[in-house]
């Protein structure tokens, strides 16, 4: 007989998902947007994007070695933070601010706090918020092909000015590097949500909020579910695991409320 | 028509193509039997036998005078051997009957036989049951007579037995329903009967459509009786979720379902109360599936209490060389065994071998708040928050929570990416609840 049988309690099977799954998927899911960007903002948007993800692995790494805790980068949770923040960065940014911006998102807003699954905020958008509280400049200039320009968002409300549609739902404008493109970001959320990986609770909430509150105040809403950084942060900031509630009733009080944030701060 | 179902729960593999096809058979009787004496919830039994003393096949060697409780029956003829402390497949050190075969059986159970309902009331069925021995054969192993005692304030409407057999692996239940589906069309009626219940319903899955096809077959001509076919989802079976999905009725929290006007009984719980009133035949023999990819040849099986499931694993051809945990019970709340020398109980349907590829061994990492455990929870409740309450000794938080609703399916756990083990951290947590409600009485 066998004297080495294995002895644990039950459930005696378990899914195949886990949290290395569930952060790499996250990556995939933004590479539409990361192929968008590249593809407007031509090889700047890649610098900045490489310099954001290596700064945000480099002092994850650090912090875990400092901490004497088991290094955790391949799980890929830092990569997605470090993308996350490049997707909100104006490209014209110096690489250095980009690097800088992710190691505050990690060491700040993530490691301090104990590690992944600590966070009470998204890492992304705590280093996005010290970058625009620090250098309000260079977080506030936005180019096409090379050429200044306002964004989408700024035109409407400073001069009345509506973009065309099809050229915000695409990602032909002015404005961060990861928000211009809609559809990239679409797509990558349907992949995120093929796998079960995302809940569409907060996302519908928020955008349904923003649709409907602009339109009450006599806005286009169309033009505001696509414009700025709605869809990049309903799709893939609000819906961050560890800082969005747990029940689905939590999950349509959140998205209202994030949704409601936005209506006051464009009208 | 769309299959019913409850809201949440989980898909995992099923597994049944090892045994699904492959009939009932009887295991080969066993040379000696040990047999534990508590194989029911309730209160504990008096021994009636002693060493030396002769037995027959059904004779009852065990029972007590309180209501909770299930008699236990010799299940082989031949000497007792000896009365000695057991670990059963529990985990549990419980006092047990060794019996060493004589030659032959001879059934001496002292149950009449009827070939029909007609002359037996409620309380002649529920004596019948009681005196049988019958207990939920689904695994809770909690008393049948006392499930269908309706008291003077409640009252029954409907009988649900559960066929969904919502484990992995297991295809008892399945077999028994293609089978022996009159038996257990007559198990119900009785337990209708018994309980006052003006309707049945035999809740099935829809990945078990020849066991779906063998009931309806069996129940056209009972008016009051009905197959629901239901969603493959798990915990399916359990009947908070069965009640759920075939009535839409919700047992309240900390209630049964007599609550609702409903009992639930598992399907070869039926077919062992129809042996008992036509056959005089107590419980003291079940089926089980030996399965799983750690076993040479996956069998359904027929065995007497208190064989070794050691015997039952050599007779399925064995254990593989890859063997690395055997199961009494399915995937999803059975008991990893130590050894394979322990006694086969009334609440034992299945001994599950998994390979070594099968059994990695998980290593938590933080939560992530993901929250697929809450989605998953068939009770609705929050198992991440429960787990965290359980770990800090937080009770009055987990009594607040409602940890005592939890029917340990462990659908969280196996969801959970963390590979947290939370349902484990949820039994704590009943436990310490429990321990403090204890205290102040």
């Amino acid at each position: 007989m066998n004297n080495e049988l294995i002895v644990t309690s039950s459930p005696h099977v378990r899914s195949q998902d886990s949290v290395k799954k569930i952060m790499w998927s996250v990556v995939i899911a933004l590479l539409p947007a990361v192929f968008a960007a590249v593809y407007f903002f031509k090889a700047r948007a890649l610098s900045v994007i490489l310099a954001a993800v290596v700064g945000a692995v480099l002092i994850e790494y650090i912090f875990q070695k400092i901490r004497n805790k088991k290094n955790t980068i391949k799980d890929g949770s830092a990569v997605v933070t470090g993308l996350l923040l490049a997707l909100t960065l104006p490209p014209s940014i110096p690489l250095w601010t980009a690097f800088f911006g992710s190691i505050v998102a990690i060491g700040l807003g993530k490691q301090v706090f104990g590690g992944i699954g600590q966070n009470p905020f998204n890492p992304a958008l705590v280093g996005r918020a010290f970058l625009t509280a620090s250098y309000p400049v260079l977080m506030t200039t936005w180019t096409v092909d090379g050429v200044s320009s306002a964004t989408p968002l700024s035109q409407m409300k400073m001069e009345g000015i509506a973009t065309d549609t099809w050229n915000l739902f695409v990602g032909q404008i002015g404005g961060s590097l990861g928000e211009t493109s809609a559809i990239a970001l679409l797509l990558g959320f349907s992949y995120l949500l093929y796998k079960g990986y995302v809940n569409w609770r907060i996302p519908l909430a928020m955008v349904g909020t923003v649709f409907l509150g602009t339109f009450a105040f006599g806005s286009d809403p169309i033009f505001h579910l696509f414009a700025g950084g709605l869809m990049l942060g309903a799709l893939f900031m609000a819906t961050d695991m560890v800082s969005s509630p747990t029940t689905k009733l939590g999950r349509w009080i959140f998205g209202l409320g994030a949704g409601l944030l936005v209506v006051i701060i464009r009208l | 028509m769309k299959a019913l179902t409850f809201k949440q729960g989980i898909h995992p593999e099923y597994n049944k193509e090892l045994t699904k096809d492959k009939p009932l058979k009887n295991a080969k009787r066993p040379e000696e039997v040990i047999i534990p004496l508590k194989q029911h919830i309730g209160a504990p039994l008096k021994v009636l036998v002693k060493k030396g003393d002769q037995v027959d096949l059904g004779q009852k060697i065990a029972d007590s005078d309180s209501f909770v409780c299930a008699p236990i029956h010799a299940s082989v003829s031949g000497t007792v051997k000896e009365i000695r402390k057991v670990t059963d497949p529990g985990g549990n050190i419980v006092d047990a009957v060794v019996i060493e075969s004589a030659e032959e059986d001879r059934l001496n159970s002292g149950l009449e036989k009827h070939d029909s309902l007609d002359k037996l009331d409620a309380a002649e069925i529920r004596n019948i049951i009681r005196e049988a021995g019958i207990v939920g054969m689904g695994g809770a192993m909690f008393p049948t007579h006392v499930k269908v005692s309706i008291p003077d304030d409640k009252s029954v409407d409907y009988v649900i037995l559960n066929g969904a057999e919502c484990e992995p692996y297991l295809t008892v239940d399945y077999r028994v329903m293609v089978e022996k589906p009159k038996s257990i069309v007559f198990g119900l009626k009785a337990l209708m009967k018994a309980a006052g219940a003006s309707t049945g319903f035999i809740g099935i899955e829809e990945n078990k459509p020849e066991a779906i096809e063998s009931m309806q077959d069996a129940v056209n001509d009972e008016a009051n009786i009905e197959v629901k076919i239901l969603e493959t989802k798990y915990p399916q079976g359990g009947e908070k979720m069965l009640i759920e999905a075939i009535l839409g009725r919700e047992v309240p929290a900390g209630g049964l379902p007599l609550d609702v006007g409903v009992v639930v009984n598992n399907t070869s719980t039926a077919a062992a109360v129809a042996d008992a009133i036509r056959d005089g035949k107590p419980l003291y023999e079940r089926s089980i599936s030996i399965t799983g990819r750690g076993i040479n040849s996956p069998q359904n099986l027929i065995y007497r209490i208190g064989i070794n499931i050691g015997d039952l694993v050599e007779e399925a051809g064995g254990l593989k060389d890859n063997a690395a945990k055997v199961i009494t019970g399915g995937p999803m709340m059975g008991v990893a065994q130590k050894n394979l020398n322990i006694p086969g109980v009334k609440g034992t349907s299945g001994i599950l071998v998994l390979v070594e590829d099968e059994v990695e061994e998980y290593e938590p990492s933080p939560c992530i708040n993901c929250a697929k455990c809450v989605d998953a929870c068939p009770m609705f409740l929050m198992p991440t928050q429960l787990a965290n309450y359980a770990k800090n000794d937080m009770v009055d938080e987990l009594e607040e929570w409602q940890v005592l609703s939890c029917v340990e399916c462990g659908s969280c756990s196996f969801v959970c990416p963390a590979k947290i083990p939370l349902v484990h951290h949820l039994r704590l947590g009943k436990s310490q609840v429990m321990a403090k409600k204890r205290e102040k009485n």
